[in-house]
């Protein structure tokens, strides 16, 4: 690590194992199970995120890292299970309401919306906007001071994320990493006080890879509590503060990037989901990021085992909760 | 070896797409054929058995429907508003009982039409023996001057329940059943493209209209016997089918046309059937030329004609060959593959393109045989696939969309509500009750009763 | 070339008379549906038969003043929408397109049949002259214009229809106004992105279902709206006007015209009824089919012209080409 992040410090003293009590946490999960058929995709049993830090969620492909998102954002309903977010029970909230209270999502695939304008992607993200009441919006006069500080806001927002030249650009003409940039920028107009995303460097070039991180790291920085999903371990190891692996649905290590990285669980769970391909994953490339990852700076693709099976494979294709292998 | 392994499997799907085809076509042809040769063609029971005739045919055009109100015992009854209206409900005309009782209505063509006694012009004390029976749907021929009998007084011989439960539990069986055929071919191609398809019905129309046309005489059509006009018609079906996928949705689908947009498509593809499918059949709705008149034979409570017995039959086993199709053929688990998850199937080396292909053969080429079955026991006519098509859609949603199986069960479940609510409610919402199924399907249970739910994300 | 003027002068008549207003409302509603929020709304022509039967029933039959009676037929028109929105707008667009057709469907034959003939007129419907007053009678005692005939230009007027028509026009301007102030507002906005990705709009904390519901019923009334002008157009109201096919017209009016605009759906309907009268008139009048032949002929060219919009130019005529190439 460059330099221990507060949070990181918060949390050194944390003893590295599933489902271990944080000293602050913002997220608190508790017996939460949700299952397709026969299928158990999340199976959590206690898991608690630190609030302020950055906490990256990773796992095999098929590990129900989506579908926990879904569940603890509204998305989708848990068969039984009970969280809470800011001591707030959040069971059986719909997901605008999970949003309205800080706990703002981005999705895997992304959703940039395509014929609205990059700014008014941007403007969308505010909350408590007074035109956006049905007989409000007849009125110019009751929302239009509002407007233009919620787009001074946004302004300000794409300056940050170097945007603002492509502020009347469409959403659909953006490039996939534009667009994830764009996403990332537009929850944070939301003004969220813990962000979750998902695979935000999916399918990004490397230039952009750069400028996205920068932006994840900075986020505590504006009092944000960051949860993602990520599949490049160089990215994992150079920004979380706390690293939880998922498998089959469950929690089965967590700790700090260096100690979750040296886990034998950790490691068995991804030979076990690895298709044969040696030189995709071996327990030494992970040993090594752990402990190259300061220095970082290229990418490596290991374990990313984002890429569908081969084709004309016809027997590899297996049952997946998260529809990860189709992105 | 990959290479190879497609080649093969190419192959055999043509060779399988060929005998499903074949399968469909032949049927009909080998089954019907036995026991249609024992009919007996006398006249005795129309297939619209709600009306009493007394049909004194004449040479000269005109028809009309007519008939003499009568009480039990034998008044006449003045003063009655009877009025004809088309299928479609369109009023053609309104008359009044004279004093003798009788009344007399011309309609401008032959066809189906709805005679309604407005039961609120009875003067007091008389009422319908049979109260349902005050609408009577029924068809004039050409130049025929049709006697309607409206029964008065004391009920004499009210049909048991039993029995009208057994008999609309027939109907409702033989109406999911052409329900069910028609409708495959729609939940295959909304499985296996996410296409909602509107002209579906339309495919439906146009097979009947093309074995219409060829069953008919010489002079009109090509006077074929209706088993080789429904065959030949149900491979031109297919054939238009495939047309369509090649020409239309094949360069769409490779353009990555948006699916709204192409719902909007089938909604003009839609129009542009049913109105040229109007412009050449006309708007009248017509029979088939062979039997259209049989002996109904009675087993047990059950009255029925050999032909409805031999539509039911040979549906059920169009059917049952196509769900073995889907089962057991190495085309059909394509389609069931494709229909599951199109990328995987792709990445399996399965020909997505032609199984899509063979799915509107063999759909099309199903929807035109439901359109020759529901045009041999109902009548033909241009509105009678928009008519099948929201039943389609009900059933298909009843047994949840893209599933062949859901949609040829919930079809069936379709075509009973549609009919044994008849025994409870009046017949002119008959299709009212099947449309509220569906409503009451999306609102508890979207994914249908065989799907499974939908995940998200 | 008498015979070409004749056409186009009686096809100018038609394309802004009384059918192209009631269009233009159905298509205004259609595009606040499918054209902002991505509601595919198949079933239209149910919330018109709500808003015609709530005018006519509530008049002619109840007796209610005829102001009332046009607040009933809006009322109506939103009753349809909640009853239909609370279960489907949860579900797939495809979904909702079905069970609103069917629901079109279930009210039509519900009214024309004989089990309502007491309140609805059962397939007789209801002329203007039942129950004494009748629905058109204030209307046609507000009729400012005396009686007669006009003409300006090619275009002629009877004052009936003279005064549907100048009511109908204001009133689609009126429809234009307000969904061009919607539409700019936040409100606009949010309803756009949920036609966009609604779970996305969802995850930035938006209400979708209630912005569905909202716009729903704000395109159900209009619907209803243009259900009332054509019943006082015609004097009278019977369930079998309202056919699914008016749905479809008024979908290839939009599409025509181009959805997402404000004027795409008026210009839309201006254009079909040029067009469907040009061609029928030109096929009758140059004797190329007999007279009986020409509505099924235009409308099955209506068809042609939906596919072929929809694939060559989905935007319609005033819709925007940036935007369109992002919908595949």
């Amino acid at each position: 690590m460059a330099e221990p992040t507060a949070a990181a410090a918060a949390l050194a003293d944390v003893t590295p194992e599933p489902g271990v009590s944080k000293p602050d946490p913002i997220l608190v999960v508790d017996e939460v199970r949700r299952s397709f058929g026969g299928l158990t995709a999340v199976n959590v049993d206690h898991l608690e995120i630190q609030r302020g830090a950055i906490t990256s969620l990773i796992g095999p492909n098929g590990a129900g890292k989506t579908t926990f998102f879904n569940l603890m954002t509204g998305f989708d309903r848990p068969d039984r299970g009970t969280w809470s977010f800011n001591g707030q029970p959040l069971a059986n909230v719909p997901a605008h309401k999970v949003a309205r209270l800080g706990m703002v999502r981005t999705f895997q695939l992304t959703k940039a919306l395509t014929r609205l304008s990059v700014m008014e992607n941007m403007l969308l993200g505010a909350t408590q906007q007074r035109g956006e009441r049905f007989l409000s919006a007849l009125l110019p006069t009751i929302w239009s001071a509002q407007e233009t500080e919620i787009r001074a806001r946004a302004d300000e927002l794409l300056a940050r994320f170097n945007m603002d030249y492509m502020r009347d650009e469409l959403g659909g003409e953006l490039s996939g990493g534009q667009r994830k940039l764009l996403e990332m920028a537009r929850a944070l107009m939301v003004e969220p006080e813990m962000v979750m995303l998902d695979e935000p460097m999916a399918g990004v070039n490397p230039a952009l890879t750069q400028s996205l991180l920068t932006h994840v790291k900075d986020l505590p920085s504006f009092g944000m509590t960051v949860l993602f999903v990520e599949h490049d371990m160089d990215v994992v190891m150079d920004i979380s503060d706390w690293v939880i692996v998922m498998a089959q649905g469950k929690i089965i290590s967590e700790g700090p990037p260096a100690a979750v990285a040296a886990d034998p669980q950790v490691i068995d769970a991804y030979i076990g989901e690895d298709h044969g391909d040696e030189s995709r994953f071996t327990p030494t490339t992970l040993a090594t990021t752990a402990a190259a990852s300061t220095e970082t700076v290229g990418r490596s693709p290991v374990l990313d085992d984002h890429e569908g099976p081969a084709t004309g494979d016809v027997s590899a294709p297996s049952d997946d909760p998260d529809g990860e292998s189709h992105a | 070896m990959v290479v190879g392994a497609r080649r093969g499997c190419v192959l055999a799907l043509r060779r399988i797409a060929v005998t499903a085809l074949l399968a469909v076509l032949l049927v009909p042809t080998l089954l019907v054929a036995p026991v249609l040769a024992t009919d007996v063609e006398v006249v005795a029971q129309e297939d619209t058995d709600e009306a009493d005739d007394a049909g004194d045919e004449e040479d000269a055009g005109g028809e009309e429907f007519r008939g003499t109100l009568v009480t039990g015992d034998d008044e006449p009854i003045p003063g009655v508003i009877i009025t004809v209206e088309t299928l479609d409900g369109e009023v053609v005309g309104q008359v009044e009982s004279d004093e003798d009782g009788s009344w007399s209505q011309p309609v401008p063509e032959p066809g189906d039409y709805v005679v309604t006694l407005q039961a609120d012009t009875l003067p007091e004390g008389v009422e319908l023996r049979d109260p349902e029976r005050a609408s009577l749907e029924t068809n004039v021929r050409t130049g025929q001057e049709r006697t309607l009998l409206f029964p008065f007084g004391e009920a004499a011989e009210v049909t048991p329940f039993s029995e009208r439960l057994i008999s609309q539990t027939f109907n409702g069986l033989k109406f999911g059943v052409i329900i069910a055929i028609a409708a495959i071919g729609l939940s295959l191609i909304f499985g296996t493209t996410g296409l909602v398809n509107f002209s579906h019905g339309e495919l439906v129309t146009t097979g009947a209209v093309i074995a219409w046309f060829l069953n008919a005489p010489a002079g009109v059509g090509a006077g074929i016997q209706l088993i080789g006009a429904g065959a030949i018609a149900v491979v031109i079906s297919a054939a238009i089918g495939g047309a369509i996928d090649r020409g239309l949705w094949q360069p769409l689908r490779k353009r990555r046309t948006g699916l709204i947009q192409m719902l909007v498509i089938t909604i003009g593809m839609m129009l542009v059937l049913r109105n040229v499918n109007q412009l050449v059949f006309g708007s009248s709705s017509r029979p088939y030329f062979d039997y259209t008149i049989q002996d109904a034979f009675v087993i047990g409570p059950l009255r029925v004609t050999p032909r409805d017995l031999i539509v039911l039959l040979l549906a059920l086993i169009v059917l049952v060959l196509v769900a073995t199709m889907l089962q057991r053929t190495r085309i059909g688990k394509a389609m069931r593959a494709v229909s599951d998850n199109r990328d995987l199937a792709e990445s399996s080396g399965i020909n997505v393109t032609r199984v899509i292909l063979v799915i509107w053969i063999l759909g099309t080429g199903l929807a035109g045989f439901g359109g020759i079955l529901n045009g041999l026991v109902e009548n033909v006519s241009f509105i009678m696939g928009f008519r099948l098509l929201l039943l389609m859609f009900a059933g298909v949603i009843l047994g949840g969309l893209g599933t062949a199986y859901g949609a040829m069960f919930g079809s069936i479940v379709v075509g009973l509500v549609t009919e044994l609510s008849t025994l409870f409610f009046s017949t002119e919402l008959k299709l009212v009750w099947a449309l509220f199924v569906l409503i009451i399907i999306l609102l508890v249970r979207p994914q249908g009763l065989l799907g499974r739910a939908e995940r998200i994300g | 070339m008498d015979v070409f003027l004749a056409i186009l002068a009686s096809s100018v008549n038609t394309a802004i008379g009384p059918s192209a207003i009631v269009y233009a409302l159905a298509a205004s509603g259609l595009n606040v549906h499918y054209g902002y929020t991505g509601l595919l709304n198949f079933g239209q022509v149910g919330f018109m038969l709500m808003g015609a039967a709530g005018l006519a029933i509530s008049v002619s039959i109840f007796e209610v003043p005829f102001f009332v009676g046009l607040l009933c037929g809006v009322l109506a028109a939103v009753l349809l929408a909640l009853v239909l929105g609370a279960p489907t707008l949860r579900l797939r667009a495809d979904y909702l397109a079905i069970s609103t057709i069917a629901a079109a469907e279930i009210l039509r034959f519900t009214s024309r049949s004989n089990t309502l003939a007491e309140f609805t007129g059962g397939p007789f419907g209801i002329p203007s002259q039942v129950g004494g007053a009748g629905f058109t009678q204030t209307w046609n005692a507000m009729n400012p214009i005396p009686p007669g005939r006009y003409s300006f230009g090619w275009l002629q007027f009877t004052h009936t229809r003279l005064w549907v028509v100048i009511v109908g026009w204001i009133l689609v301007a009126l429809v234009c106004l307000l969904i061009w102030s919607l539409m700019r507002s936040p409100w606009g906005r949010v309803v756009r992105s949920i036609r966009e990705d609604e779970d996305a709009a969802r995850a930035l904390g938006k209400n979708v279902f209630a912005y569905k519901m909202q716009a729903l019923i704000l395109g159900g009334v209009l619907g209803g709206t243009a259900g009332m002008v054509l019943v006082l157009f015609q004097g009278s109201f019977f369930a079998d006007g309202f056919r699914p096919e008016l749905t479809f017209y008024a979908y290839t009016a939009l599409i025509m015209g181009g959805a997402a605009t404000i004027f795409g759906p008026v210009l839309g309907s201006l254009t079909f009824w040029f067009l469907l009268a040009v061609t029928e008139r030109t096929l009758t009048l140059t004797g190329i089919l007999p007279s009986g032949a020409g509505g099924a002929t235009r409308l099955a060219l209506v068809g042609l012209l939906l596919v072929i919009l929809m694939v060559f130019r989905p935007q319609g005529i005033l819709g925007n080409k940036r935007e369109m190439v992002l919908d595949g």
